[in-house]
């Protein structure tokens, strides 16, 4: 089951989005969908690939995991057991994963509720960020005269720490919720302008001249041009953007309270329940992850390098 | 021959280009005077850094002179147009567009006015069989090899039906017998469609085989046109029987002549 994973970092952690991997790798022809690059490759050197894969791909991960969970144990040894030791953190974990969606109330809810709501915030903050901060980006990289406005703005407000947003949202807003969102958007916001405009300025001449002898119109130079010129740019903008979104959420969710996974953690806390909270910093490694693979798989298929394919 | 249009299709009168640089002016043209005929062939030859390219990009319109007048078909060339198309020298192709794609981009842009879209696709097709690459119609630039590339750059110009064929050092990245085959290819495309091309090049042979004028610059800085020679090797021309040829000799050494005894050394100051 976890036999696809092996190429990726995602190593064993999960079982989920592997699942359409492991058939391309398995089945020996699936012939549906358009016969994909990598299947023809894993079928034909399956046989005597196996070994290494097994020693490269799938040991050290598997070492380093254990390696943790050691540690783990150790330190909950050493503690007396105020730090949970791993095997009782995975049986609570199982019970909590058993029904993640129950409702008790406002402050008492299943864990998949508390993720949900996290990623609702994260999802409306930085697809806010997103429509605002990549036309912004657009125009600041084709014009030089906004570029030279906006630069220092940004210098000086991109360094400041999101959660020092926080209070003006909440003055403004009047919300714990649009003050979260709002954190979010200002922190997603800047990779999304810095690097559409770093890649619009970076469009190559040779497009440009193109587009100038052809006299394209404006707008067939966005489409065809500049759009898929600067979009390996903006995914990585993007991924950045969800990246750090993903890291301020849970501090902004601790301060302003409510349902999701930080504003549980603090919850957890309270409650000294700290199983929990061993669990809770699992499942936001594992979203953060998983987010940050989705969008590389996202960007991969975007770029079009000259070597590529 | 009946009209002056035909005899001074492209007129540069005067023509002179300073770039502004750190160190103050840097004048790489000056005082170009040069007619070209309809359905000439005319090769710029110099040494690296003598402005060929730099008098290509003001005939292609990318950029305008400091002094002096470009006119094609007696319009004063104010910026570039697909009536003058270029062929780079890096090809660029757009790498997320097919060969196809590429080509039909430029097709769409001249011809969706007055053509529908069965009209538009058949002259994207017959650009693309023009070079020979039906089979890569639906490939992307990166799957393809330079020669191809560049046979797409070609097929991307000619298919605006341009005026004017403007080559940049087409075939400079290739190598030599894919670039012999392109050369011939360009004969024979030339030939049929009747092309006025300008095309830039540092290579002796090239120059003599394909053009019908030779314009020899000068070293820069403030470089100019030393000398025109005038090629009249009856078309259509064959490498190898040209290979031997007195006459084919002759031009050959008039402009290595120049190249490597009149403007062998990058001294020269105006």
């Amino acid at each position: 089951m976890v036999s696809a994973v092996f190429h990726n970092p995602l190593g064993t952690a999960e079982p989920v989005i592997d699942v359409p991997a492991t058939d391309l790798a398995v089945s020996p022809t699936p012939a549906r969908r358009s016969v994909k690059k990598p299947t023809p490759a894993a079928v034909a050197s399956k046989p005597q690939l196996d070994l290494t894969w097994l020693w490269l791909g799938c040991l050290p991960p598997l070492l380093g995991l254990g390696l943790l969970v050691l540690l783990w144990e150790l330190v909950s040894m050493g503690t007396a057991a105020s730090i949970p030791s791993p095997k009782d953190t995975l049986v609570q974990a199982i019970s909590l994963f058993s029904d993640p969606f129950y409702n008790n109330g406002p402050n008492d809810q299943g864990i998949g509720w508390n993720i949900y709501s996290s990623l609702k915030r994260v999802a409306v903050g930085f697809g806010l960020a997103a429509v605002v901060g990549i036309p912004v980006g657009f125009a600041i990289g084709r014009f030089s005269f906004l570029s030279r406005m906006f630069n220092p703005l940004i210098s000086l407000l991109r360094p400041v720490s999101p959660l020092a947003w926080l209070p003006i949202g909440l003055l403004v807003f009047k919300g714990a919720n649009p003050a979260a969102i709002w954190t979010i958007f200002i922190c997603s916001i800047w990779p999304m302008i810095i690097n559409t405009a770093v890649g619009v300025q970076r469009v190559p001449q040779d497009y440009m001249n193109v587009a100038r002898v052809l006299n394209l119109s404006e707008w067939k130079i966005v489409t065809k041009i500049l759009f898929p010129a600067v979009l390996p740019y903006m995914l990585t903008g993007v991924r950045l953007a969800v990246g750090t979104a993903w890291l301020v959420i849970v501090a902004a969710e601790m301060l302003t309270g409510g349902v999701g996974i930080g504003f549980w953690v603090w919850d957890e806390w309270n409650n000294l329940n700290v199983k929990n909270i061993i669990i809770a910093i699992f499942v936001i490694g594992l979203v953060g992850l998983i987010l940050e693979y989705i969008l590389i798989k996202i960007a991969t298929a975007f770029t079009f390098e000259e070597v590529k394919n | 021959m009946h009209t002056s249009l035909s005899t001074k299709y492209i007129e540069i009168q005067g023509v002179e280009q300073t770039f502004k640089t750190k160190k103050g002016p840097f004048c790489a043209l000056k005082d170009i005077d040069l007619t070209v005929a309809k359905g000439e062939f005319v090769a710029l030859i110099g040494h690296s850094g003598c402005g060929k390219s730099t008098l290509l990009n003001l005939l292609a319109g990318l950029t305008t002179p400091t002094e002096g007048t470009l006119l094609c078909a007696n319009r004063e060339i104010s910026g570039p147009g697909p009536e003058r198309a270029v062929v780079f020298q890096n090809h660029s192709l757009l790498p997320w567009l097919t060969c196809y794609e590429n080509v039909y981009l430029a097709v769409e842009r001249v011809f969706s006015k007055t053509d529908n879209k069965t009209q538009l696709k058949e002259r994207t097709d017959a650009a693309l069989t023009m070079v020979g690459l039906t089979a890569a119609a639906q490939k992307r630039p990166g799957e393809i090899s330079g020669g191809m590339k560049q046979r797409v750059g070609i097929a991307r110009a000619l298919s605006m039906q341009p005026k004017v064929l403007l080559l940049d050092e087409p075939f400079g990245a290739l190598d030599a017998l894919t670039r012999a085959k392109l050369q011939d290819e360009l004969l024979q495309i030339v030939a049929t469609t009747q092309s006025t091309v300008v095309m830039v090049t540092h290579d002796v042979d090239e120059a003599v085989l394909l053009s019908d004028k030779i314009v020899m610059m000068t070293n820069g800085p403030s470089a100019t046109i030393g000398e025109v020679l005038e090629v009249k090797l009856a078309r259509p021309r064959n490498r190898v029987a040209l290979a031997e040829s007195s006459q084919y000799l002759g031009y050959r050494k008039a402009v290595i002549d120049f190249l490597y005894t009149r403007q062998s050394h990058v001294e020269k100051t105006a």
